[in-house]
């Protein structure tokens, strides 16, 4: 029986630090942008009402071993207590309000997050930015449409901004996840998704692909640096003026197999805006649609996917 | 020539690894070792005659059960390895592409090749004995199951030190798993070798559809059927409606990659994602395929060792029952973050949190079982206390999960993993536990030793969550699976290592348990009386071992715990009283076996694309079949009422 209250307070130790401190080193529970406090605020929420079902299940499985687990003491022992439809009822019901209070909030979030946050209060509503990822084998590549600079594994992004991340894959499905600023999306060679991202503040927030791409995947890292709008303007300028443009074969080269440092563009080349447009109308279209299989049918009438088929000749070296 | 040669051995055999080539030398040693003892102490014929050709349901059992001790071990192992890769950070232990492999093996080892056939072993041992049957439905079919799960599991195993491990995962996501992003041999193991296993599963789920429906004692109606009967019902249900789908899916891929179709890769207008849809329309059902039948185990050990009947019996049935249904609509959770629109996911995430109420009140009515009880805590027993509230922490956690927009921060994080090694472990793991402690003594005569079961039990359970409890909080902070190594300052280190120190601890309660099995075949205490608990179902009813036919007279059964209620009455003698009749039993056979072999070999040339290899083991396939419809009339026998008589006279059955 020790054993067992020795157990109780353990996890309920673990469940204290959960709740309370500790949280500035868990990402997750430390959210910086407006996407990941609603998803923050859903997982408290489930949290809270999981914590106690699984209480009840602990007091009752605590009551049940001390009061008839003692030996030679058989007070009260029934072999034919065979049910009680009055309490089997209860406990069928009460997961079902449970089960109400967590789908409501879900469903609420979920469609809350299709579209760009909503502005904090108190700041003026800003224009969102737009920013194409693509995941290749094993780097995070950004190219920001507007100013044409490309960026490889970091992402510089404004300060409470709404940005417009668009997800697209070469080669392996990755997934592309900031914790402290929301939850993922993978990206898809067949598929191209989109994810709404704001940071609150300056800062500097780690990425990571979440889904195993091969070899190289746990040094698919990145970094979100969020600046002052002034500070990001001058930070584009910076790139436009001092990086090298990028050139076709320097970009086939980059979508070879290898893990790879932090790199900068000035431009890059035409045939790259088009095909990541070319993505985007698929998307749009895909928007429309109420039933996202369909995108099989997608790909048979057109299967030029743009930016994902020029890999195939480098990906040779692949294994 | 020899430039030839060499450079297929380089390539054949796995090389360049000092512990590939210690494995190397431990499979030859053990193989040249047991090719020993079996000759020198004249084993083959007693190998051949008493195993390799039986159709018994209770040594097919059996040998199920070594194979998934067996296949434990090698989970285990990779998992121990995966550990030592991640105790520090930046390790340089293993190899990125070693990791990849390993726990790619992990996972598809512990699913398929321990879970499933662990859980087929005792519902081998238990489910005939439970119903009152002489056998299952279909002997034969039985074995062949047995022998195409345990040849495929070889063909499996093989692949680490013959041509490579398969590296994209136990869920082989396309285009990962395709032949452009992994050439090689070792996704062809995963497609070859899960295919000739699916098989078997398939056939096991008809066989013991089946023998529930057709072949329970008199009296014996659905709804006083014993609980880990329900369980195996339900199971093979759902088996039968799910394997299909993942046959279809290794098919599709291995086209793909043997003969160049596109059914998964988009160049030809194929679709990754129809995959992970196709995966996962099996995968989710699969998952209870390996957890329906522990609750069915759970409830007979609970209400054998409350000694009470079981609390709301008939809710325990609908449950399962319901459990088994919403299997059916979840499965997209699995990838809730691959862009589907938020009607979908909000139908999917509230189909998920549905299959938390059945569950609920089930862990509800064996807490109410062991209310008014009297708890005895024997080591099975508590295997099976403390699956509820480690079970209800996995439960909880997949409740979280499944709440999508909170998903998009867990996917793929250790937080996932913690959750599906809680339910897995505590539900799966703890429960073939506590039915090999508790069906032990019907298998094989004595009863396992308690203490060094208690000590294997409290190791195992109090490592499993030092291991198991700090992942959640690890995921929480950004570290997903399949990560090989991580990166010094992010504050993971320290949870790293007691994660290691606590799957290290489950390692040593396995090692316990090991010594304990063998501990108690010379020391265990004798099983003279076939019912060690005080049991309340049909299997205790019998000697232990129970005899070839099981029961001398098939038994009357008037209520649930049909024996429980005999002994009430006094009437449990009735199964072994004399006169006695000669009893029908079906005959051994070596086809099983051969077939299996043939699958093997075809299974192999496939693997390496040798189809001069792959047809002839084809045709031996078919061959094999064509002999077997004509034996059919010769496949039975009758076992004389003297030799009954003797038997159960040996058994000290008759005074």
């Amino acid at each position: 029986m020790k054993k067992f209250a020795m157990k109780l307070i353990g996890s309920c130790s673990l469940l204290l630090l959960f709740l309370t401190g500790c949280t500035n080193r868990i990402a997750v529970l430390n959210p910086q942008g407006p996407v990941a406090r609603q998803q923050y605020h859903l997982i408290i929420w489930s949290v809270i009402l999981t914590a106690f079902i699984f209480a009840v299940v602990l007091i009752i499985f605590i009551y049940v071993l001390v009061k008839f687990g003692r030996k030679n003491n058989h007070a009260g022992y029934d072999p034919n207590n065979h049910g009680n439809t009055k309490l089997e009822i209860t406990w069928t019901l009460i997961p079902v309000v449970i089960c109400i209070l967590l789908a409501v909030p879900t469903i609420k979030t979920l469609f809350a997050l299709e579209g760009p946050p909503k502005p904090t209060e108190g700041l003026s509503k800003k224009e969102p930015i737009t920013i194409n990822v693509t995941s290749a084998d094993w780097k995070w590549i950004f190219r920001y449409p507007k100013d044409g600079i490309q960026t490889v594994n970091y992402v510089v992004i404004p300060e409470d901004t709404p940005v417009k991340f668009n997800l697209f894959a070469d080669s392996a499905m990755n997934s592309f996840w900031v914790p402290e600023l929301g939850g993922q999306q993978y990206t898809m060679p067949d598929m191209p998704m989109k994810l709404w991202l704001q940071a609150d503040h300056v800062g500097d927030y780690l990425g990571r692909s979440a889904n195993f791409s091969g070899r190289g995947f746990a040094g698919m890292q990145f970094h979100v640096l969020s600046k002052t709008d002034a500070d990001y303007k001058a930070w584009i300028q910076t790139i436009k003026d001092t990086k090298p443009a990028l050139t076709m074969s320097t970009y086939e080269d980059l979508l070879k197999p290898s893990n790879v440092k932090t790199m900068a563009f000035s431009s890059y080349p035409k045939e790259l805006d088009d095909k990541d447009k070319k993505a985007m109308k698929k998307m749009k279209h895909m928007e429309h649609m109420d039933i996202p299989e369909n995108h099989l049918d997608l790909n048979s009438k057109d299967n030029d996917m743009g930016g994902m088929d020029m890999s195939n000749d480098s990906m040779k070296g692949g294994k | 020539m020899i430039e030839n040669i060499k450079s297929f051995l380089g390539s054949f055999f796995v090389t360049g690894d000092p512990m590939i080539y210690g494995a190397d030398a431990s499979i030859a040693l053990a193989t040249i070792g047991i090719v020993f003892y079996l000759t020198y102490f004249k084993k083959w014929k007693w190998l051949w005659d008493e195993w390799l050709t039986t159709v018994d349901h209770k040594k097919i059992g059996i040998m199920y059960i070594i194979a998934a001790i067996l296949m434990l071990f090698r989970g285990g192992v990779d998992a121990l390895l995966m550990r030592a890769q991640l105790i520090i950070p930046n390790n340089t232990f293993l190899t990125s592409q070693h990791y990849n492999e390993i726990f790619t093996t992990h996972g598809t080892i512990m699913i398929f090749f321990m879970a499933m056939p662990f859980i087929f072993g005792l519902m081998n041992i238990a489910i005939p004995l439970q119903i009152g049957a002489r056998d299952v439905a279909f002997p034969f079919l039985n074995a062949v199951s047995f022998w195409l799960f345990f040849l495929a599991a070889m063909l499996f195993n093989i692949s680490f030190v013959i041509g490579g491990s398969p590296d994209a995962g136990w869920t082989s996501y396309a285009p990962l798993a395709g032949l452009k992003l992994d050439p090689g041999v070792g996704e062809n193991y995963y497609l070859v070798a899960l295919q000739i296993s699916g098989i078997g599963t398939l056939a096991t789920g008809v066989n013991f559809l089946v023998t529930i429906f057709k072949m329970r004692a008199p009296g014996m109606t659905l709804f006083k059927m014993p609980m880990f009967t329900w369980s195996t019902l339900v199971t093979s249900i759902i088996i039968i409606f799910a394997f299909p789908v993942l046959t279809i899916a290794l098919a599709l891929m291995s086209i793909d990659r043997l003969f160049g179709a596109h059914f998964f890769t988009i160049e030809a207008g194929g679709s990754p994602m129809m995959w992970a849809n196709l995966f996962w329309i099996w995968g989710h059902p699969e998952v209870y395929i390996v957890l329906i039948p522990v609750l069915g185990i759970f409830s007979e050990v609970i209400s054998t060792f409350a000694h009470k009947t079981l609390f709301g019996y008939k809710a325990m049935v609908w449950s399962m029952i319901a459990i088994s249904v919403l299997s059916f609509t979840t499965w997209l959770h699995h990838f809730f973050t691959m862009g589907n629109t938020a009607w979908v996911n909000s139908f999917f995430s509230v189909s998920t949190m549905i299959i938390a109420i059945p569950t609920g009140v089930k862990i509800f009515n064996w807490l109410f079982t062991l209310n008014k009880g009297r708890i005895e805590f024997t080591t099975a027993m508590l295997w099976a206390l403390a699956f509820i509230p480690n079970f209800t922490i996995g439960g909880i956690t997949g409740v979280m999960l499944s709440l999508a927009p909170a998903d998009y921060q867990y996917h793929n994080s250790y937080f996932l993993i913690a959750h599906f090694h809680n339910v897995l472990i505590a539900g799966t793991v703890f429960g073939v536990f506590a039915g090999l402690h508790y069906w032990w003594p019907k298998m094989f005569g004595h009863v396992l030793n308690e203490r060094l079961g208690k000590w294997a039990f409290w190791v195992f359970m109090i490592s499993y969550n030092i291991c198991f409890l700090p992942m959640y909080f690890i995921g929480l902070m950004g570290m997903t699976r399949r990560m090989y190594t991580f990166p010094s300052g992010l504050g993971w280190e320290p949870l790293n290592l007691v994660i290691t120190l606590g799957a290290f601890g489950m390692g040593v309660g396995f090692l316990i348990m090991v010594w304990m099995i063998v501990y108690s075949a010379k020391y265990g205490k004798r099983d003279t009386t076939g019912d060690p608990w005080n049991g309340r179902t049909l299997e205790w009813a019998t000697s232990s071992p129970a005899p070839e036919y099981n029961f001398a007279h098939i038994p009357q059964v008037e209520t649930v715990d049909a024996f429980a209620h005999m002994k009430e009455k006094g009437t449990a003698g009735n199964i072994y009283k004399a006169p006695f009749q000669a009893i029908h039993m079906p005959n051994d056979t070596g086809i099983p076996f051969i077939l299996s072999v043939f699958f093997f070999i075809a299974g192999f040339g496939l693997v390496f694309e040798w189809y001069w290899m792959a047809i002839p083991g084809t045709i031996g396939i078919i061959v094999s079949m064509i002999v077997r419809s004509f034996k059919d009339h010769e496949d039975h026998h009758h076992i004389p009422a003297e030799e009954v008589e003797q038997t159960e006279r040996a058994a000290g059955r008759l005074s």
